[in-house]
């Protein structure tokens, strides 16, 4: 087994056993990124002289017989919309291409007193709007399984990065599904968490009630340490909560006695037969393992995207107003008046998908239109809430396909927005809802993945992960999968 | 719901963003279908429903008044564009 293949967990226990060094693995990593990211394009910043240096301090504190905390010395990627002090944070855009953040976010800086070593920042769709990471102005990011395809959106370059081996962790964001969405292409595990239980300060903004930060992995159980050391109360992120997560209880808990919520919208004619087969194999494992499964109802569901992107987009529009070529970002050059530079530098700095994104949320806020379309999602938008507190009231989690299709072809969508969107049919209620949902490899559809999404109530991630680990130790889908 | 290029050019203008003519009508185009598919909203009944304006619905975070510390003003002039002294400097703001 080649260094770059193992998990945290696996590293953790060779570092101490002294099988290797921190710089060994780190050095691994490295090269595999020169042997295939050129091609697979997951980064958009390598940063080897950073990774070997966090490396040789975790060796040293080796030497000198310390203790080291199980993520020190593991190679992690991020996603390039998160900040990280000194190093290039982009966001996949032309506006913020040369911009390098004074201050790391607070999730990147949890991991980084704990030891880790960054890899480089991944690619993304622009200001992370969008579905198969072909909107980064810095090229498109290959699916590991099969190169003619998407890794998905937006974090499509941490799922590859950690499908390939390249990282053996990474942070994404999930605005509509932005992490599990390629997590599920890319075969790896993907979790967004309850919102507010991992800080967003230092993530640039695209829709702060909707935006997440959360970890890609290869096991469940990598998920839970990334996990573990991100959440938490963060004085900086007046929207962070502080995690009522019991996390002494062990992963291996089992799901027994557990009730399984089955909503038929999400088994409807929108779902491929050979993704909903697969998923439905999953639940019979669950069966199999001493859960009840019952059929219920999400009645909202066909409404969620809709109100998702009258929100998101709303949202967008406010926080993408910051970007002016004023204080910081890309200027454009010729300008007359701070009228003219404020319009050439917005129109020159942001891809197509953020300027539709930006005008559709302008034209729903505008006078006139604000009622009918940002009040009435935000109303919808209690439907939907409501639609899953009652399917709480009698299930334990709800499990459902991650995406109606396994990867598409690269270039198929592109022109049509619409289609694009409807990746995210089943992962868009979870961030209306605030809720947990975790997404898992369950099998595989003409060599392309297909991801299981389970979700639980509001601050229910030890029971998801306990139930996607269950899933996990019982199948052979788990670590690295040669692509 | 069908935009016309000249309603593109306000929420454009709005936005501060100048765009072709080719990109007004292929964004007057993609808009209306979009804002076509938002529009199954309308055959949801809402009257009684009060709207979700955050996820968690906190209320008033706070944090006690002490000052702590922040960027230093190297760092932020550091990233901006053209300075002048210790000023942000644009291209003048106002006519005449």
């Amino acid at each position: 087994m080649e260094l770059y293949q193992l998990t945290a967990k696996d590293i953790h226990v060779g570092l101490r056993r002294k099988d290797f060094s921190a710089r060994e693995v780190a050095q691994a990593h490295l090269y595999r990124v020169d042997d295939i990211d050129h091609e697979l394009k997951a980064f958009i910043t390598v940063t080897p002289e950073k990774a070997l240096l966090a490396a040789d301090k975790v060796d040293a504190l080796i030497a000198r017989g310390e203790v080291i905390h199980k993520l020190s010395g593991v190679p992690i990627a991020i996603k390039d919309n998160i900040c990280t002090q000194g190093i290039p944070t982009t966001c996949g855009s032309r506006m913020l291409e040369h911009f390098v953040p004074p201050y790391s976010a607070t999730a990147v800086k949890r991991l980084c007193d704990l030891g880790v070593v960054i890899v480089g920042k991944t690619n993304l769709d622009e200001f992370a709007m969008g579905s198969s990471t072909e909107n980064s102005a810095f090229g498109v990011t290959k699916n590991p399984h099969c190169m003619s395809r998407v890794a998905g959106g937006s974090s499509g370059g941490s799922a590859a990065a950690v499908a390939s081996g390249q990282a053996v962790l990474a942070l994404g964001s999930d605005t509509g599904g932005s992490i599990r969405q390629p997590a599920a292409f890319c075969g790896v595990v993907g979790l967004k968490t309850t919102y507010g239980l991992v800080s967003r300060f230092g993530l640039i903004a695209f829709a702060s009630s909707l935006d997440h930060i959360g970890p890609l992995a290869r096991t469940v159980s990598d998920a839970a340490w990334a996990l573990q050391a991100i959440t938490g109360l963060d004085p900086r992120d007046s929207t962070s909560v502080a995690p009522n997560i019991d996390s002494s209880q062990p992963l291996a808990a089992g799901v027994k006695g557990k009730i399984i919520g089955i909503p038929k919208e999400y088994f409807g004619p929108g779902v491929d037969k050979d993704v909903a087969e697969q998923v439905k194999r999953a639940i019979k494992v669950f069966e199999g393992l001493g859960a009840e499964t019952v059929d219920i109802s999400l009645p909202h569901t066909d409404y969620s995207l809709p109100a998702y992107h009258l929100i998101a987009t709303a949202e967008a529009s406010s926080n993408l107003s910051r970007y002016d070529g004023v204080r910081y970002g890309f200027r454009a050059s010729g300008a007359e008046s701070t009228d003219e530079l404020i319009k050439l530098s917005r129109s020159q700095g942001f891809g197509a998908e953020v300027k539709r994104r930006i005008m559709l949320g302008t034209y729903a806020l505008s006078k006139g239109h604000h009622d009918a379309y940002y009040s009435k999602a935000q109303k919808v938008r209690t439907l939907i809430r409501a639609d899953f507190t009652k399917a709480f009231s009698q299930v334990d989690i709800i499990v459902t396909p991650t995406t109606p299709t396994t990867a598409f072809t690269i270039g198929s969508k592109i022109e049509d927005p619409l289609a694009m969107y409807r990746a995210d049919i089943y992962t868009v209620s979870a961030n209306l809802a605030g809720i947990p949902a975790v997404s898992l490899n369950c099998g595989f559809v003409d060599g392309l993945p297909v991801g299981l999404q389970l979700m639980g109530p509001a601050l229910s991630e030890i029971l998801l992960l306990q139930a996607a680990f269950a899933y996990e130790q019982e199948t052979r889908f788990a670590g690295y999968q040669e692509g | 719901m069908r935009l016309t290029p000249e309603q593109v050019e306000k929420v454009a203008e709005l936005a501060r963003l100048e765009l072709t003519p080719q990109e007004k009508e292929r964004y007057a185009e993609q808009l209306s279908a979009v804002l076509d598919y938002f529009s199954m909203l309308n055959t949801l009944d809402t009257v009684n429903v009060s709207p979700t304006t955050h996820a968690l619905m906190l209320k008033n975070v706070l944090r006690d008044d002490i000052v702590e510390p922040s960027l230093t003003q190297e760092q932020v002039l550091s990233l901006v564009p053209q300075i002048a002294g210790e000023f942000v400097a644009v291209p003048r703001a106002f006519e005449g």
